[in-house]
């Protein structure tokens, strides 16, 4: 039992392995340069569908590996040069990948549905020049294994006499074969007399010890098929005359045994025969049975991060046993020492910390990789030419955070080529290059990661924008609007510019999907654009969701922490530069807004030092394109906090989107930026305020 | 004291089935993904078998064959290759590398055992 266990978590990886690998060809085939293939593109490509092909059958997915098989042929013959690299090979090649896919995912619920592969299968076939598919592995083994009866028939299982002559040659040893364990092997499949010849012959002065100076003949008595007598001496064809003659036939065998025996080769005494039967069949359901349970929850990490974490932690032992020296009696003398080994421990605590989070890191390639395909199919759809450019792809991310930021990448991306770029018509009307890019660029700023989605389309069309907010009533028909303003109209809900909906976009899901996933994952994304020149949205997220870079603040005896990501300044300010509005909320002057004051101790209730506005500090924090001035007594350090989860432990809680312990051990609630904005309007019973300006 | 077998293989779950197969059949397996790693290896540390796959990248299976009968320690360990191709030529092209012999993958767990066994006794 244990080992159909192991032999499915082994299987498993084949599974996670394979799908990285048609992932590789994926984007190797997009980048195949038509006509002129980067050989080592090409091998690359080649390597995936070989090792495809081999394990698929080692781990028993027949039908996976006979499709790769094609696959892989038909590549083989591009790698080398046979046949040139055309469009509708690349294409066949990328529905292929598609095919193995599809067929990976069917092993989890056990049902690998062959009707695509089987039409692929004849297209493969047809470029190939083949005019049905080759036969198959099995079939192979099948036709192989049916022989007839005579003596000389490599499949006849009889037991009879053979005499065998062996004449290697001198440098049979340099490939380190021994006729000897050719010897071993004939005894125990039989009977075996051996006879040295050339023993007389040998000179022993001038002997060289790694030669082989003997030949022999050899008498066989035993129930074994030519073929098995063959494979024994298979590794040394090249370095021997080998001549195997029947003598007599010793006794009849019934032909019920002799069906048996060799329709399984397998089974015979001495396996070596047939090493590449498919016997996996019968793996089989163990192996379906755990791929359903184990999806995607193992991480493989680079070994190298791996050794830095025990190099790390072996600092950290270091540090142990040298603040341990201060354990025992302590004076005053040594407090240099113990003031140095705090210092070192908070050293390694940094490091580990940092270290142990990169293991969660994976490159932003993760969630790029995907693009290609979809900026090549939807342009392709959409009759638009497109360039795209990944810029940043090494730039590493939490991995939960990368897989999130998946769907809402997808949306930004096909938003911008189906509203964003032009058709080539357009294009060329518009003095601009034919073909239009669209940019995906991820960069580190800060504890942030930055990743922007850029089309040199057409940008937003800012006239039909607000016509449209005004229709639908989500501005007053005399408000007037910055342009920064009307770009974040688009992330509204139940706002859409598409007239028609189209088939890519436009369907419901909209942008303010997009803007609510980011700030799910504590980030934001705001958007610029210039008619004519293009758009580019920009999101900003945390490196990863368990760590949070946060600014203490302080109302009387309670800290809070703000997201430093969500704060833009923070400043102090005086009684003359704040009014009421209808005697229910204040706003205060900032530069060319006015931006409403939100009372924290006000909307939690709890004593503050102050009420006076100059006597304390405003913190400017903006959510979802919205800013207000967050009134607090006193700002505390900044520092990295380990975020607690409030619902884990108690519930959810509107405007806390978290805890952590402080040094001190107290606890200190981490503040939703969001979640406060939307309660302080709740209680204020004020409209939201419109986005503000994002820099 | 238990016989070392070098494993050679680009794919993770070929080199994790070896070195499961073999554990299990009491030989000490080390691991590399390609033929420079295990030359690399090889270099410093001796082994009694070495199971290499052909297809890979850096160095194939068939340079590392050559370097590793280059290394005096290595010239007369049994060096396997672990091949899908059945057809004869990349058989024979390990071969005149200096190969013992071949297996020919998909292989199944036992004769994989069986094989290494023979070779090494």
């Amino acid at each position: 039992m244990s080992i159909d266990v192991n032999m499915a978590e082994i299987a498993q990886l084949f599974i996670e392995e394979s799908l990285e690998g048609l992932d590789i060809m994926e984007s190797g085939l997009l980048n195949l340069d038509l006509g002129a293939a980067d050989p080592e593109t090409m091998n690359s490509i080649f390597r995936a569908a070989h090792s495809i092909k081999g394990g698929g059958a080692t781990f028993g997915f027949t039908e996976i590996s006979e499709f790769a098989h094609h696959v892989e042929t038909l590549l083989d013959e591009m790698r080398q040069g046979q046949r040139a690299v055309t469009r509708e090979g690349v294409d066949l090649m990328l529905q292929s990948v598609d095919c193995i896919r599809e067929m990976i995912a069917g092993l989890a619920d056990g049902t690998i549905d062959t009707t695509r592969s089987a039409e692929l299968e004849v297209e493969l076939a047809k470029m190939l020049g083949e005019v049905e598919p080759a036969v198959s592995l099995q079939d192979e083994v099948l036709t192989a294994s049916s022989g007839g009866s005579a003596p000389n028939d490599p499949q006849t299982v009889e037991h009879r006499v053979w005499a065998i002559r062996f004449e290697p040659l001198p440098k049979i040893f340099k490939s380190c074969n021994d006729p000897l364990r050719m010897f071993r092997e004939l005894q125990s499949l039989g009977d075996l007399e051996v006879h040295a010849q050339g023993v007389d012959e040998l000179d022993f002065e001038q002997l060289d010890p790694e030669e082989c100076h003997l030949n022999w003949t050899l008498e066989f008595q035993g129930k074994v098929s030519r073929e098995q007598l063959e494979e024994i001496f298979a590794w040394v064809l090249d370095e021997c005359e080998l001549s195997i003659e029947p003598l007599a036939l010793e006794a009849e065998i019934d032909a019920d045994d002799l069906k048996r025996t060799d329709r399984v080769p397998a089974e015979s005494p001495e396996p070596v025969a047939k090493v590449s039967v498919p016997k996996a069949v019968s793996k089989k359901p163990a192996v379906k049975s755990v791929v359903s349970t184990h999806e995607n929850t193992s991480i493989r990490v680079n070994i190298d991060k791996v050794d830095a974490l025990i190099n790390l932690v072996g600092e950290l032992v270091i540090t142990q046993s040298m603040l341990s020296r201060f354990s025992g009696d302590f004076d005053f003398t040594q407090l240099e020492g113990l003031r140095e080994g705090l210092n070192q421990l908070s050293r390694n605590t940094r490091d580990i910390q940092e270290s142990v989070l990169g293991i969660r890191m994976l490159p932003m390639s993760f969630a790029f990789s995907r693009f290609p395909r979809l900026v090549r199919d939807t342009g392709h759809a959409l009759g638009k030419k497109v360039e795209l450019r990944l810029v940043g792809e090494n730039t590493e991310l939490d991995k939960t955070v990368l897989e999130k930021i998946g769907d809402p990448l997808v949306h930004l991306v096909r938003n911008s080529l189906d509203h964003g770029l032009e058709t080539p018509e357009q294009r060329v009307a518009a003095g601009k290059p034919e073909t239009g890019v669209l940019e995906l660029n991820a960069y580190h700023e800060g504890g942030n990661i930055v990743i922007e989605v850029i089309d040199d389309g057409a940008g937003i069309n800012k006239d039909k924008v607000l016509s449209k907010a005004r229709e639908s009533g989500l501005v007053g028909p005399d408000e007037q609007l910055s342009d920064e303003q009307i770009n974040n109209l688009i992330f509204r809900a139940g706002f859409s510019t598409v007239d028609q909906v189209s088939d890519l976009s436009g369907r419901g899901v909209g942008m303010d999907v997009v803007r609510r996933n980011i700030s799910d994952l504590g980030g934001n994304v705001s958007l610029t654009s210039e008619s004519g020149v293009g758009s580019k949205f920009t999101i900003r997220l945390p490196l990863t969701l368990a760590i949070l870079d946060g600014q203490l603040v302080r109302v009387g005896k309670e800290s809070y922490i703000i997201s430093l990501v969500s704060i833009v300044e923070t400043i102090q300010t005086s009684a003359e530069k704040v009014s009421e509005i209808a005697g229910q909320s204040e706003v205060f002057r900032l530069r060319d807004e006015y931006l409403p004051i939100l009372r924290l101790h006000d909307l939690f209730d709890v004593p503050a030092d102050s009420d006076e506005i100059a006597d304390g500090l405003l913190v400017v924090a903006e959510a979802n394109g919205q800013r207000v001035g967050i009134f607090v007594d006193d700002l505390q350090e900044q520092q990295q906090v380990v975020i607690k989860s409030l619902e884990a432990n108690f519930r959810q809680m509107q405007g806390i989107s978290g805890a952590t312990i402080l040094g001190d051990g107290r606890i200190a609630l981490i503040l939703d930026v969001q979640g406060l904005i939307q309660m302080f309007h709740e209680k204020t019973g004020q409209v939201p305020v419109l986005p503000a300006v994002t820099a | 004291m238990k016989q070392r077998v070098l494993a050679v293989d680009d794919s993770a779950s070929i080199r994790s089935l070896v070195n499961y197969v073999l554990g299990r059949a009491g030989f000490e397996v080390v691991l590399a993904e390609d033929g420079q790693e295990a030359l690399d290896y090889a270099q410093q540390n001796t082994v009694d078998i070495v199971l290499t796959d052909i297809n890979m990248p850096n160095l194939d299976g068939i340079g590392l064959i050559k370097g590793l009968r280059e290394l005096p320690t290595y010239k007369y360990v049994p060096l396997l290759v672990l091949t899908t191709e059945s057809g004869t030529d990349k058989k024979m092209e390990g071969k005149a590398a200096g190969a013992t012999g071949w297996i020919v993958k998909p292989f199944d767990p036992v004769q994989l055992v069986s094989t290494v066994e023979k070779v090494l006794a």
